[in-house]
């Protein structure tokens, strides 16, 4: 899946110049390493890679307790004036993206704007839209997709639990 | 997390180190162009200060307008205080306004215990009488661990005026928490009574201190609440208490020397040392701005 997403992203960008990938913790940070490795072995073009971490621009925080904050690291050269793709494991709500592209706005002004993500599970509750999905999965609501990775849960693997089967 | 801070006592490991690690995250927000987060917006923050402070209420104040909360400031001079309203009543009042969290500095040492038990928002302890100073605590803490790279272990030194010190006992509390080992050094007269029930060790003698010191924490002598005479003269105290040039050299390669502010210099600390590259004095007061974000969005960013 992820090799997919490297080549149509190399296609959609003509060649991946002046782009940078930026992840959304937890999972989004190595998904974002794993495109910029198969980027680099397809075309030899290194594409830098950052992490994006929305919690402080979230519009749930008051739902919860407060939470622990993921890392946010900008390639060098920052995102103005450039192609910023983001990534994420799972598209659902669309409310992280949301908060993301708030996040993006304070940190300079990128020349567009991009989502790329592993799963698209539907669900959408604001009108965005990912460029790159890995595999559209239908689900009920009631439904939870996990995604896990081995770097950071020990083996790869997508898995749909819970909700009427 | 806890939903007042009014002592460092109340925080335990895991959760000191969550505001370290917030803090660390909130620190590369002053390299930003925006340096404004929208997580506090539409919360009311009051500073509350019945005492004089410069950096603390600035840095109050800075971290909430960071972080998009509604800042009032409140100073004792120039409000109903003076016309001789009480505590509770201000409290009260601050209430009936819609606070959500209140920062409080008062001469007297409680008064936050007292303010949590009135209202229903949040209290954070900015600093009561002789008592505690948790948040100075924790970016001392903060300073400390991103200088040396680590807690656990460390051998602090704190000197001076422990007796009226809430620097020193906050210190005290959240470094022992936190793994270090605590040396207090003072004259016998600037000891309070009962510290031998305290987590730190005592010493007379700054100079056997020194050589096996990490950090020397200088603390200031604090005149304004001397009403009588603690030690003989000044030049003596300096002389024995004093951090100069020639005792900074007797300590390690690597050991940092801090000071809460603000600073007697020539009395406690000389400028030689007060300005060099081992102080960390001015960084202490940019890492009080993170630091304090990192209470006020763990305090109330989440549901409260």
């Amino acid at each position: 899946m992820v090799d997919r997403i490297a080549h149509q992203i190399l296609e959609k960008t003509s060649g991946a110049a002046d782009t940078i990938l930026l992840g959304v913790p937890t999972r989004g940070v190595p998904l974002a390493h794993r495109l910029a490795a198969r980027i680099h072995a397809f075309e030899g073009v290194a594409v830098p890679v950052g992490a994006l971490d929305v919690t402080l621009y979230r519009d749930d925080l008051r739902l919860r307790g407060a939470r622990a904050l993921g890392r946010t690291e900008l390639p060098p050269g920052g995102v103005d004036g450039r192609r910023v793709i983001l990534i994420d494991d799972v598209l659902f709500s669309g409310r992280t993206v949301r908060a993301a592209l708030d996040a993006l706005g304070d940190l300079g002004r990128p020349r567009s704007v991009q989502l790329a993500v592993l799963v698209d599970r539907g669900h959408r509750e604001l009108p965005i839209r990912a460029d790159y999905v890995g595999k559209n999965i239908p689900t009920a609501l009631a439904e939870k997709v996990r995604v896990s990775l081995t770097e950071t849960d020990g083996a790869d693997e997508v898995r749909l639990l819970g909700g009427a089967a | 997390m806890i939903r007042h801070l009014l002592s460092a006592g109340d925080l335990d490991a895991a959760t000191a180190t969550l505001v370290l690690d917030t803090a660390q995250e909130m620190a590369s927000l002053a390299d930003r162009e925006v340096k404004k987060l929208p997580t506090l917006r539409g919360r009311t923050v009051v500073n509350l200060f019945y005492e004089d402070s410069t950096r603390t209420r600035i840095s109050f104040e800075a971290a909430a307008k960071r972080l998009s909360a509604d800042v009032i400031n409140f100073s004792a001079k120039g409000s109903s205080v003076s016309k001789g309203e009480s505590l509770k009543d201000t409290a009260l009042t601050l209430q009936a306004m819609g606070a959500d969290a209140v920062v409080i500095r008062h001469s007297a040492s409680g008064a936050p215990h007292r303010l949590a038990n009135w209202i229903d928002g949040t209290v954070v302890n900015a600093g009561d009488g002789t008592h505690e100073h948790p948040t100075q605590a924790l970016l001392d803490a903060y300073t400390m661990r991103s200088r040396l790279g680590r807690l656990s272990g460390l051998n602090v030194a704190i000197v001076g005026d422990v007796l009226h010190s809430r620097v020193a006992r906050s210190n005290v509390l959240l470094l022992h928490t936190l793994g270090a080992k605590v040396t207090l050094v003072a004259p016998p007269t600037l000891l309070p009574v009962g510290v031998d029930a305290w987590p730190a060790e005592t010493s007379y003698h700054l100079d056997s201190v020194l050589p096996d010191a990490d950090v020397v924490m200088m603390l200031r002598v604090q005149r304004e609440r001397m009403d009588q005479a603690y030690f003989p003269s000044a030049r003596e105290y300096s002389r024995r208490y004093g951090l100069d040039g020639a005792r900074m050299r007797r300590l390690p390669e690597h050991a940092i020397v801090m000071h809460p502010g603000p600073m007697n210099r020539g009395m406690e600390i000389t400028p030689e040392v007060a300005d060099s590259p081992r102080s960390t004095i001015v960084e202490q007061v940019a890492n009080g701005v993170s630091v304090r974000m990192a209470v006020l969005y763990l305090l109330l960013g989440g549901k409260v």
